[in-house]
């Protein structure tokens, strides 16, 4: 038994969170929020160099080719930072879909330069509010060119290039677009977390090359999100962690009736409680963990778990984190809203929990019925 | 990452998977009519269970094998308790002996009364109670008041218990008295085991919300113990009980429980109607699963990493702190949703009428006790507040006041 990382990996996890405490990316969480700038440039950079972008590329392909553990615990001290980086984006989502789906030449051509930090890519597959579904999707793919419109997209500013769900005939197919080519427009949009910003995009018979065969778009599309989930699951415990570390110091130092108001019972149970959903959605996350790094077919299920139990920890944490604050809690000066912003776009971004429980027992029942 | 044994791990996985397989059909033959109401018929098939495990030298895996254990690895135990739950084993009779008041014995005890004891106690000869909880006090163990004083060699004990599980059969129990009311509550107790047939000694069992009397209260008059069975020093009795509590989280079953959990849960949901067709293909209830889902899953895998660190010979980080705060709720709000898809059969505990043959209702009648045996809700939330994340412990008002001058509402 086994259900732990390795002391390599643990030794990383340390070094990545000494390394974002240093560089303050609460300070540049909000620095982001409060300009236009799509991220944080710098500290991108830092990262790539550090080779956490590619922690999971095949050498090949430029990366470092330790794996998707790596990867993981890389991701939950990015949550647990907030940082205003795409990495997300550019990595469990764009990377993931070149490596999954990608012809050799393509993964030679990008994956290098998106391991490298060079290019930032992102994901498009929102059109409108709700559950997308195959047969309405209305941006098109014919004769090499792209048109229709995006919403929503993950670092959509700040991205060079997009995997894009689109109609192609009578399936769906994956289209790999330049973004910076003509026929694309970049919509700016307003969201609730603006250090990590969405975007539209428009693409008016922008050329885009297929990625993968043509009608599979949308079964790559799907294992695609399946293997970001882990990773964004990560993220949200990470975030969840930050909020009840934030809360418990605030609790400790914050007087009441003349004593911490961590002696408070009200307060002691809601962290006690914040910490039982964080050690599920450590849980699920560990076993999620393992299920990507080893293309598991449980993955599906374990995805879908951790996306359900580390959205809601999250969600609860950033919530009481703030109420832990009293009024403090409710200003722009301090830090709690960070992480009910970041909260909001990580639940949201690949599908809110509704739609992954769905999935999750649509699973169940698939597993029953075979 | 892996899921897989370790060799030895493995070696001795398949040795218990053959001794299961030819000992325990026998022991877990499903029960008919009479049996499964009647204690004597079931405590008789546990005994001889737990005398199969001695005689095999599967209880007591992790124990000295001076008191009698197998001197195992945690694991080991980790590894029987996997492949006996597989069948439906009598085990819960010895769970409060075996789980807690042997560790308290061995860690307090004579060598004399060690050895006197334990070997019983592992070959299932004698059962364990534990007489703790009083009318006045539960949650606030300290605040007990059943009284002991001492004649010459022995002990005289007056006064009352309440809800220990066992105590109608059980032969022998560990005890909590109050030898001191003039010193703060938690410096005037004094821990003993007492003999079940004590004369003096009566137990009366206590009718539950399920209709079952698996709890007693307990009534001492002028009962004698001698001066031998007393665990610790006078007015030591708090540090002893310590052990016991830290041992009772984990060993926290009620008597023959059923219960039920998602599996139960998507059977039903699988074969029951609602308004559109199957419940299983209503958004609501799918959601619900999903929540249920994660939840066990998030405590299955929790386990897994606390059986990590047992496998590493590591001492297990605190995470398993979470288990009965989580599982007890989740196991009540199960029931409910379970009773809710009948719908106007919801109530119904007719083994014949309501689904599953009324696991829902029954679960939904054990569930609350689940919430308060073994430390409340409210409890676990105050010791993982206070153990886990070191936050202040409760302001007191009781702390270095004599037991006899403090309140108690009566
Ligand atoms: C099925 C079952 C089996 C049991 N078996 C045994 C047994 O074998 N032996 C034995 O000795 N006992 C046994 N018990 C008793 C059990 O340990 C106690 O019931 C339990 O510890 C609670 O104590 P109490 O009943 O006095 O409730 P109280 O302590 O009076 O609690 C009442 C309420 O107040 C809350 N409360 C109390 N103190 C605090 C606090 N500091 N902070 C916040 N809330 C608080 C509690 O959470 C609860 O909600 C059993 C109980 C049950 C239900």
């Amino acid at each position: 038994m086994n259900l732990d990382f390795s002391d390599d990996q643990k030794m990383l996890r340390d070094q990545a969170r000494r390394f974002l405490d240093e560089k303050s990316p609460l300070k540049a969480a909000r620095k982001i929020l409060e300009s236009d700038a799509p991220y944080d440039r710098a500290l991108y950079k830092e990262i790539a160099e550090l080779g956490w972008l590619g922690a999971a590329i095949p050498e090949s392909y430029g990366g470092l080719g330790l794996g998707y553990l790596e990867l993981c615990v890389i991701a939950e001290e990015l949550g647990r930072a907030i940082a205003p980086v795409p990495v997300s984006s550019s990595i469990y989502l764009c990377a993931e879909a070149i490596l999954r789906a990608g012809s050799e030449a393509q993964k030679q051509a990008y994956l290098p330069k998106l391991a490298s930090g060079e290019i930032v890519g992102t994901l498009a597959l929102a059109e409108k509010a709700g559950v997308p579904r195959p047969d309405r999707l209305e941006t098109r793919l014919e004769g090499g060119k792209l048109t229709g419109r995006k919403i929503a997209v993950p670092d959509a500013g700040g991205a060079d290039i997009a995997v894009v769900a689109a109609r192609a005939g009578s399936g769906v197919s994956l289209a790999l677009v330049d973004l910076k080519g003509p026929g694309v427009a970049r919509e700016s949009e307003r969201s609730v977390d603006s250090t990590l910003k969405v975007g539209g995009l428009g693409f008016s018979g922008a050329k885009a090359e297929a990625l993968g065969p043509s009608g599979e778009g949308w079964t790559l599309l799907q294992t695609v999100l399946t293997r970001a989930a882990v990773l964004y699951g990560f993220e949200q415990l990470g975030g969840a962690d930050a909020a009840l570390a934030m809360a418990r110091a605030y609790a400790l130092e914050r007087y009441a009736f003349g004593r911490q108001i961590a002696s408070f019972q009200a307060i002691k149970h809601k962290l006690a409680d914040m910490y039982c959903l964080i050690e599920l959605a450590r849980s699920n996350a560990y076993y999620a963990a393992w299920a990507l790094s080893s293309d598991a077919a449980e993955l599906p299920l374990a995805a879908a778990a951790l996306r359900v139990s580390a959205s809601e920890a999250f969600d609860f944490a950033s919530k009481e984190n703030i109420q832990t604050h009293g009024g403090m809690g409710f200003t722009w000066e301090a830090d709690p809203h960070l992480l009910l912003r970041r909260q909001v776009q990580l639940r949201h971004v690949i599908g809110s929990p509704r739609a992954w429980k769905e999935r999750l027992v649509a699973e169940l029942e698939r597993r029953n019925a075979a | 990452m892996d899921f897989d044994d370790t060799p030895e791990e493995a070696a001795f996985r398949a040795e218990v998977k053959a001794f299961l397989a030819a000992k325990a059909p026998k022991y877990a033959e499903p029960w008919e009519g009479e049996e499964t109401t009647r204690d004597d018929v079931y405590l008789k098939r546990a005994r001889g269970w737990q005398a199969e495990k001695a005689a095999a030298g599967y209880a007591g895996i992790t124990w000295p094998k001076e008191f009698g254990g197998r001197g195992g690895k945690p694991m080991e135990q980790v590894v029987f308790g996997q492949e006996e739950g597989k069948y439906d084993l009598p085990t819960q009779p010895f769970l409060i002996g075996l789980g807690m008041c042997m560790q308290t014995l061995m860690a307090h005890g004579t060598p004399d009364l060690i050895k006197e004891h334990v070997g019983p106690a592992l070959r299932g000869e004698k059962i364990w109670c534990q007489l703790f909880s009083e009318p006045i006090a539960g949650s606030d163990l300290a605040g007990i008041k059943t009284r002991s004083e001492r004649k010459g060699d022995e002990w005289i004990v007056n006064g009352q218990k309440v809800w220990n599980s066992g105590a109608h059969y059980a032969d022998w129990g560990i005890l909590v008295t109050r030898s001191d009311p003039s010193v703060p509550k938690h410096k005037g107790l004094t821990f003993f085991i007492v003999d079940m047939k004590s004369p003096g000694l009566e137990p009366r069992p206590i009718k539950q919300i399920s209709g079952g009397a698996h709890f007693n209260e307990v009534y001492f008059t002028d009962v004698r113990i001698p001066d031998r069975q007393r665990l610790g020093a006078p007015g030591e009795g708090w540090k002893v009980a310590l052990t016991t509590l830290m041992n009772e989280r984990l060993a926290v079953t009620s008597f023959r429980d059923v219960s039920v959990d998602v599996p139960h849960l998507l059977r039903l949901a699988r074969s029951i109607d609602l308004e559109t067709g199957p419940a299983i293909e209503n958004a609501a209830v799918r959601e619900k699963i999903a929540d249920f889902y994660v939840r066990s899953q998030g405590l299955k895998f929790t386990n897994y990493r606390t059986l990590t660190a047992l496998s590493r010979g590591e001492t297990p980080g605190p995470q398993s702190s979470i288990g009965k705060v989580v599982s007890a709720p989740k196991t009540q709000q199960i029931a409910t949703l379970g009773m809710d898809l009948a719908d106007m059969a919801g109530g119904l505990l007719d083994g014949d009428l309501a689904p599953l043959r009324a696991a829902f209702s029954q679960t939904f009648l054990s569930a609350p006790g689940t919430r308060i045996a073994g430390g409340t809700d409210e409890i676990l939330r105050n010791i993982i507040a206070e153990r886990v994340l070191g936050l202040p412990g409760d302001i007191r008002v009781d702390k270095d006041v004599p037991y006899k001058e403090l309140p108690t509402g009566r």
